[in-house]
């Protein structure tokens, strides 16, 4: 078996060392790509999907009209709605729930919704506490729309040229 | 026959026939809106279009006649071209709201324009707007949706018979809708809802309760007929949302009443009775009421029942069961009170006549089967309103008289409409109709040139003169095949209905007619387990009369089920200890009975039905019990079990059906003996005779309940109605208001006065089954002022 040179070279001349150090005094002056989250936090896309809302239009009237198709088209089965003629004569919901465990935020029911109520939200910041908060319910749905319909609003017309 | 090619394929088929009813049997498909298998053709929606060879143009399949050597093509290019022309029209003007629509999910109209419409519209004008207008409380209107298939129309026209709806105006003015803004007050309307291909007739209790996909499916029967239709019921997260018909050519065809399609909604009604509950006289608690569980329950009736029998004897308890419970109610109900040492049980609470019992057939029977009622061609009806009682006999009637020049007549105390055209109609007072019959009786004899009974002869009034329509009526039984004697509700509740089946049968055998004595809902079922009192018990009237100490009730209020409601409410309040089986709470049971146990309703409960014809029918749980209600089945079992008698260790019901025989149902409507006692018992004294029947919706519990049938035409508020001769000697007049008064004058009760020229001279129509003419009784007489 013969000596390999290079090898012995490489080995005590710290090459391999050298060229590893080289990269981190390199990355050491470069503008850091972590940022401190919480207090900072990265750009999302418009087409993020997360926490769930149901949007109303801008005279106040809810937009969902109980068509069940978000339900149906629902691959986890994570949405439970009831639905009943309202006293105005209109198709209503009594319930529109969502099981947040079960859902996997696909976003099926955004696009099956006929009126663009129900929208996946960027809010990805959520968590419970028990079990049985994982239900989250017709009013709650519609309080987050409310807060912030201004972003979910600025978000699908950012979508909406590639929709 | 003919031979025909349909794409390529090589059919035989009826020349003459329409080409689409081949197709549809060889299962090629052509898109249709109008067409409708049991309606006639109207061609009007031009969805069909088929290229024929050597035709122009695409011709409308369902009204073209199949001629010999034919060539058709239902999927080249003219005939897709046609279809999609077609579809491009009708959805100019139809709403794009599907979302709210209930008609969503099982429309033809959106699964067609799924195959045949294209994903963009190229109409940019405004789109047709129509009014809809309130029809009533079963279908709700959208006729902004309607494509004008006039299906409603037809239906309405051809299978009710009634022409509710109409389409007025031309072109793009028509509007499907009825006449003058009234209402649709058919008992069969809910069909309409079926028919309609669009979503501009949908069912109003139903209205945005569910989607057509999310619901599960229940093939069961109806309880509320004696055909034993068949029925899905449709649930939804373990709620019953709506009712449908399965098609069975032997039963129902594809049709439903609108008793059976819209009763489900008792079901989910706030009065029902959910937790075993009994009135321990604890004055803390509500009326002495409180909700216990099933031991305590079951526990105190059983010590009632002891004390009841101790401190008399046995045979003074009594059961009386609704008829619309199943064969395993009825026996288990029977073995229940027999094995107390008692034969007083019952469940027929709308007879008054029972002196033929011991004679009777084995079950009230249709001799002619269900299917064979649509080829009649004479028929009588005695006291039988038949449309209302059986809706959908009522519709067959109508196809034999439309196809095949059949004639119905009929004979009774009230002149019903018919949803068909009569041959003869008699009407006449309850104590003449005896005296009718017997001359009919001897018109046939003379047509038979057979003898008279003398039984009969003496019946034959001194005024009965040469009636040309009872003479008809002979002749038109003696004359021709196939024919039936139906005998109806008043028929069975009248005073002296043994007479009534006697003589019938007497006609029946002479003209070699056969006979149909139509049971009130299961009522078949309740004969077959022996639920009636035999030579050994009382039955309904003995009971109700001799002062029993103590009463199962299982289903029935009686209240309002018996014809002779006050009769029935003093008995009940005059027992010592009265247990109530029942889905539902009343107001007034809950005044005169110790114990109530929630049983389930037709929903929640499986069972037996056998329909008139004996055809025996299970029908399914569509809908687990409510809270602790369970079936009467089981609570009939177990109350057995706790009052330690022998026979109630069945565990499934399999085992409860295997205890009764059901062997040979020939359906006989025949009695057995030919003797019989014709001695009159209904005696007219002074003032105005007094008839009633129970309007369609107030003959059970069940259908108490269903609110929307409770808002129909068919239940009107009860009042008394006299005809216009009637009301000028009595110086009346329409809607005011009258003291009707017994002649013995012990009951009063104040009505309004309806002018109703159905009912005969001499008489008044009271209704039963309300709350506000049970103080009347059945009294013959009554007298009537101005109040």
């Amino acid at each position: 078996m013969g000596i390999d040179i290079k090898q012995l070279y490489k080995t005590f001349s710290l090459k391999e060392l050298r060229k590893g150090l080289g990269v981190t005094g390199r990355q050491l002056f470069r503008k850091k790509t972590t940022i401190m989250y919480p207090e900072e936090k990265t750009p999302k896309s418009p087409r993020f999907r997360g926490l769930h809302a149901l949007r109303r239009y801008p005279n106040g009237e809810e937009r969902c009209i109980a068509c069940k198709l978000c339900e149906a088209v629902c691959p986890a089965l994570a949405i439970t709605i009831d639905s009943e003629e309202r006293d105005d004569g209109t198709r209503r919901t009594t319930r529109y729930d969502i099981d947040l465990f079960k859902c996997i935020y696909c976003g099926f029911c955004e696009e099956a919704c006929p009126v663009d109520s129900i929208v996946l939200t960027d809010i990805h910041e959520f968590h419970m506490e028990s079990n049985d908060e994982r239900l989250i319910e017709k009013q709650d749905l519609l309080k987050i729309g409310d807060q912030f319909e201004a972003e979910i609003s600025a978000a699908r017309k950012q979508d909406a040229p590639y929709r | 026959m003919a031979t025909i090619e349909v794409d390529g394929r090589t059919l035989e088929a009826e020349a003459g026939e329409m080409l689409i009813r081949a197709t549809d049997k060889a299962g090629i498909y052509i898109p249709r809106f109008c067409y409708h298998d049991k309606l006639s053709v109207a061609a009007n929606c031009r969805m069909c279009l088929v290229e024929v060879e050597k035709a122009p143009k695409p011709l409308p399949a369902c009204a073209t006649p199949i001629m010999d050597g034919m060539k058709v093509y239902t999927k080249s290019k003219l005939a897709r071209e046609a279809q999609k022309g077609t579809m491009e029209f009708l959805l100019i003007n139809h709403p794009l709201d599907c979302p709210v629509c209930d008609q969503g999910g099982e429309c033809p109209l959106q699964d067609q324009a799924l195959g045949y419409g294209k994903d963009e519209s190229r109409f940019m004008e405004r789109k047709r707007v129509v009014a809809s207008h309130d029809i009533g409380p079963l279908v709700a209107t959208e006729m902004t949706r309607c494509i004008h298939c006039t299906r409603c129309v037809r239906f309405g026209e051809e299978v009710a018979g009634i022409m509710e709806m109409g389409a007025p105006g031309r072109g793009e003015h028509t509007q499907i809708g009825t006449f003058l803004n009234q209402s649709v007050d058919s008992e069969v309307s809910g069909n309409m809802i079926d028919l309609c291909p669009v979503g501009a007739l949908t069912s109003k209790p139903y209205r945005f309760a569910a989607r057509s996909w999310e619901l599960q499916n229940h093939p069961s029967i109806s309880p509320h007929d004696c055909l034993g239709t068949n029925i899905n019921i449709q649930t939804l997260r373990n709620e019953v949302e709506r009712v449908l018909p399965i098609e069975n050519p032997e039963i129902n065809d594809c049709w439903l009443a609108d008793r059976d399609r819209y009763s489900y909604e008792s079901v989910n009604s706030e009065q029902r009775l959910t937790i075993p509950m009994i009135r321990d006289g604890n004055p803390d608690n509500d009326g002495g009421w409180r909700e216990v569980n099933w031991e305590t329950a079951l526990k105190y009736a059983t010590s009632g029942f002891d004390t009841a029998v101790s401190a008399s004897s046995a045979d003074r308890i009594g059961g009386l069961a609704c008829p619309s419970s199943t064969l395993e109610e009825f026996h288990l109900f029977q073995k229940l009170i027999r094995a107390m040492g008692s034969h007083n049980v019952d469940h027929r609470l709308q007879q008054i006549d029972f002196r033929d019992d011991s004679i009777a057939p084995v079950f009230p029977a249709s001799e002619l089967n269900i299917a064979d009622y649509s080829h009649l061609e004479a028929g009588l009806l005695i006291g039988a309103n038949i449309r209302k009682e059986q809706p959908l006999l009522s519709l067959r009637l109508r196809e034999a008289t439309l196809k095949n020049d059949t004639k119905i007549s009929a004979m009774g105390v009230i002149n019903y409409e018919m949803n068909f055209d009569l041959s003869e109609t008699v009407i006449s007072d309850p104590g003449a109709l005896l005296g009718n019959l017997a001359s009919l009786a001897s018109e046939v004899c003379k047509l038979t040139q057979g003898s008279l009974p003398n039984q009969l002869a003496s019946l034959i009034g001194a005024d009965a003169g040469n009636d040309p329509a009872i003479s008809n009526i002979a002749n038109e039984l003696f004359s021709r095949e196939k024919t039936l004697i139906i005998l109806g509700a008043t028929a069975q509740s009248h005073k002296d209905a043994s007479i009534i089946r006697f003589i019938a049968q007497w006609i029946c055998e002479s003209t070699d007619s056969k006979l149909a004595i139509l049971p009130q809902a299961n009522g078949a079922a309740g004969w077959i387990a022996n639920c009636i009192p035999g030579n050994l018990g009382k039955n309904t009237v003995e009971m109700l009369t001799s002062d029993l100490k103590a009463y199962l009730l299982m289903g029935c209020e009686p209240d309002l089920d018996h014809v002779d409601g006050q009769q029935a409410l003093n008995a009940m309040t005059a027992a010592d200890f009265v247990v109530q089986i029942s889905a539902f709470k009343s107001t007034v049971a809950m005044e005169y009975a110790d114990v109530l146990l929630p049983m389930t309703p037709f929903t929640e409960t499986t069972g037996t039905f056998i329909n008139c014809e004996g055809k025996i029918q299970k029908s399914a749980v569509a809908a687990p019990p409510k809270e602790d209600a369970r079936p009467a089945w089981k609570i009939l079992r177990v109350l057995g079990n706790f009052m330690e008698l022998p026979g109630f260790d069945q565990v499934t019901l399999a085992d409860v059906t295997a205890e009764v025989s059901l062997d040979q149902l020939t359906p006989s409507a025949r009695t057995t003996s030919p003797e019989m006692d014709t001695s009159l018992i209904y005696h007219h004294t002074s003032g105005l005779q007094r008839i009633s029947d129970t309007p369609m919706y107030r003959t059970e519990a069940t259908l108490r309940h269903a609110n929307a049938l409770q808002k129909t035409a068919d239940n009107p508020f009860p009042a008394a109605g006299l005809n216009q001769r009637m009301l000028e000697k009595y110086g009346l007049s329409d809607s005011n208001s009258a003291l009707v008064k017994t002649v013995e004058g012990n009951s009063e009760i104040h009505l309004t006065i309806r002018l109703d020229n159905r009912v005969p001279d001499g008489c008044v129509y009271i209704p039963t089954g309300h709350v506000e003419t049970a103080p009347l009784g059945v009294r013959t007489s009554v007298s009537l002022e101005k109040a």
